[in-house]
């Protein structure tokens, strides 16, 4: 029997509607599914069952007094339930950002994402885990553990929003709300076999997003298909006088053809340029994520798509220009965290001790690093060899793209080198961390928006991923050409083996 | 090595980070090794590039000035470490 919790969001939307299940139902079907994946996985940094209730029947109060009425209209995830990853104010509900520097900060306001998820009726869950302040891949730079991956437990699920990637995944939630700076939406979709936007910047309201990188920042979603992705990008896009970062463009009506079978894919791909950069498939690349990711661009040719080879001549650039412009950007995010208006604060009896300690003691070391790092490629001296410099090959990152989006109307290429790796991989080694990130960054950094979804597994029986990017605020094609292959492929239908009794798998290490 | 112990001790200062000794040689490493991969960078001609600082339109957004209520005292001040009188509680600052 197929579990509440494995119905897609439109089956949960559609059903909800029917009367055939109450949110309450849907609700506690994903709390208990949390209950029991949870020990395994640790998605969550908080959870939120009591409110998630109460908003549950509230919606249902409110569905049915809609089938009594259904001329009237309906919110759109009317009793949806959804987690939320925990760099995202929720008002009244913890958020960490996954540091001590905030473990007792309880936002007093939404952010505007929520906000806009909340009237179109959604549940929150809880708050998904994240490397600290969204700076990492794999989420072990998170100060409250590390998520283990669905597929195998001793792997990452990436990151940074790698909680938000393997909720969705295990079917904790049918969607979840992450960001992406550098990759941490497409990054850990990949690793986790689900599909993510990362929306073009300016697209989503920042609005309530604690600051990392401010000229990369996009929030994103993530959830099992095309389709569902799209739902709550839709409700979420569009101008926010909050944030005079969000450019006031109309969000287009996304509409994707429910019908089953070739015709409707075929008159999707009808005329449709896909260019493949050979800067992607390098020859350090894990050959299965190789030979994946072109045959998933094969089915799109086969289904009638131009294929073209194209050049994107500064990719081998994103890597030093995204570790000195987010940096940059971050060490002057993250002086705020003084521990006076709100966090823990470490006693000193002279102010600037305060400031030295609280900062000392309550930041990771990866988040203490990137400050170092951009506040010395801010510094006097180095500014122009390292930041100036990084800001021009960044308008030369850009100019790729605009050029290779005259020729074709979407990019595809692999969201990262490898598929999932190990936990401790890195181990101390920041550089080739970061070099996890080389096919996630230009997108940032040129602001276009890119989504990724699964195309295959290798043969640990982990998930890859493709990604496609379009020129900017053109996200309705990603969503076109994702759907077209999602409607004639089943890899995003795969879930990872997660069976309750998997539980007593020896060897976990349990949190 | 490109940095040296005391240029870590005064980027530290400047971010205001009090570090212990091991850390300060650990990130004198991995800061050393980060900024050797990006002198990759000084090896492309840049000359006449204008910097990208953001990817839209520079432009200024300006909204009318209307009053509009904000959040409680009470509420803003229920995260902070000490509070006093309505207000945040401070080491001293100045004798």
């Amino acid at each position: 029997m197929t579990s509440l919790v494995d119905l897609s969001l439109l089956e949960m939307s559609a059903a909800l509607r029917a009367g055939e299940i109450s949110s309450r139902e849907l609700t506690l079907a994903c709390l208990e599914q949390i209950e029991r994946l949870e020990p395994l996985l640790h998605a969550f940094l908080t959870l939120n069952p009591e409110k998630a209730l109460a908003r549950a029947d509230a919606a249902d109060g409110s569905l049915n007094a809609w089938r009594k009425e259904p001329d009237r209209p309906l919110q759109a995830l009317l009793g949806i339930p959804i987690a939320v990853k925990d760099v995202l104010c929720v008002a009244d509900i913890r958020c960490t950002c996954g540091s001590r520097i905030l473990d007792n900060f309880v936002p007093p306001y939404n952010a505007t994402v929520v906000e806009r998820l909340l009237a179109a009726g959604v549940v929150i869950l809880g708050k998904t885990n994240t490397d600290e302040f969204a700076m990492g891949s794999s989420t072990e730079n998170s100060a409250y553990g590390v998520t283990r991956n669905p597929w195998d437990f001793d792997r990452v699920p990436g990151g940074s929003s790698g909680g938000s990637a393997a909720a969705v995944a295990s079917c904790l939630v049918p969607a979840a709300l992450g960001t992406d700076t550098g990759g941490s939406v497409r990054q850990p979709a990949s690793f986790c076999g689900v599909t993510g936007i990362k929306p073009t910047y300016g697209r989503v309201s920042r609005y309530g997003l604690v600051a990392y990188g401010s000229s990369l920042d996009v929030i994103g979603v993530i959830a099992r298909s095309a389709a569902e992705v799209v739902l709550l990008f839709t409700l979420m896009a569009g101008h926010d006088p909050l944030d005079a970062t969000t450019v006031d463009l109309p969000v287009p009506e996304i509409r994707l053809s429910q019908q089953a079978g070739h015709e409707a894919p075929e008159r999707a791909m009808q005329g449709l340029r896909i260019g493949v950069p050979q800067e992607y498939f390098i020859s350090g690349i894990q050959p299965e994520v190789d030979a994946a990711v072109r045959q998933a661009i094969s089915v799109l040719e086969s289904l009638g798509a131009e294929v073209r080879q194209v050049s994107l001549p500064h990719t081998e650039y994103a890597l030093p220009v995204y570790y000195l412009i987010a940096p940059a950007e971050a060490s002057a995010n993250l002086a705020r965290y003084d521990g006076i208006r709100y966090g823990p604060r470490q006693p000193a009896a002279e102010i600037w001790d305060v400031f030295r300690r609280t900062r000392g003691d309550k930041f990771g070391p990866e988040v203490k690093r990137r400050i170092m790092l951009g506040t010395y490629a801010l510094s006097a001296g180095y500014y122009d060899a390292y930041y100036g410099q990084a800001q021009k090959v960044r308008t030369l990152i850009k100019r790729d793209f605009e050029s290779v989006f005259q020729y074709v109307d979407v990019v595809a290429a692999p969201v990262a080198p490898t598929t999932a790796f190990r936990i401790g991989e890195h181990g101390d080694d920041p550089l080739s961390m970061y070099l996890e990130d080389v096919f996630t960054l230009p997108a940032n950094l040129a602001g276009v928006p890119g989504l990724a979804f699964p195309v295959g597994f290798d043969s640990h029986g982990l998930p890859v991923g493709m990604q496609l990017m379009s020129s900017h605020f053109r996200e309705d094609i990603l969503f076109q050409v994702a759907h077209a292959f999602q409607q004639v492929t089943d890899w995003h239908l795969q879930r990872p083996p997660l069976k309750p009794d998997t539980t007593q798998l020896p060897g976990i290490d349990r949190h | 090595m490109l940095l040296t112990l005391e240029e870590v001790e005064h980027i530290a200062e400047l971010a205001c980070l009090r570090l212990m000794e091991a850390e300060k040689e650990r990130y004198r490493e991995q800061l050393s090794a980060i900024l050797d991969y990006a002198t990759r960078l000084q090896t492309l001609d840049t000359a006449g590039i204008p910097p990208t600082s953001s990817v839209l339109p520079a432009h200024s957004v300006l909204r009318p000035d209307e009053p509009r209520p904000g959040l409680s005292l009470e509420k803003l001040l229920l995260n902070a470490p000490e509070a006093k009188d309505a207000q945040f509680r401070v080491p001293l600052v100045l004798d």
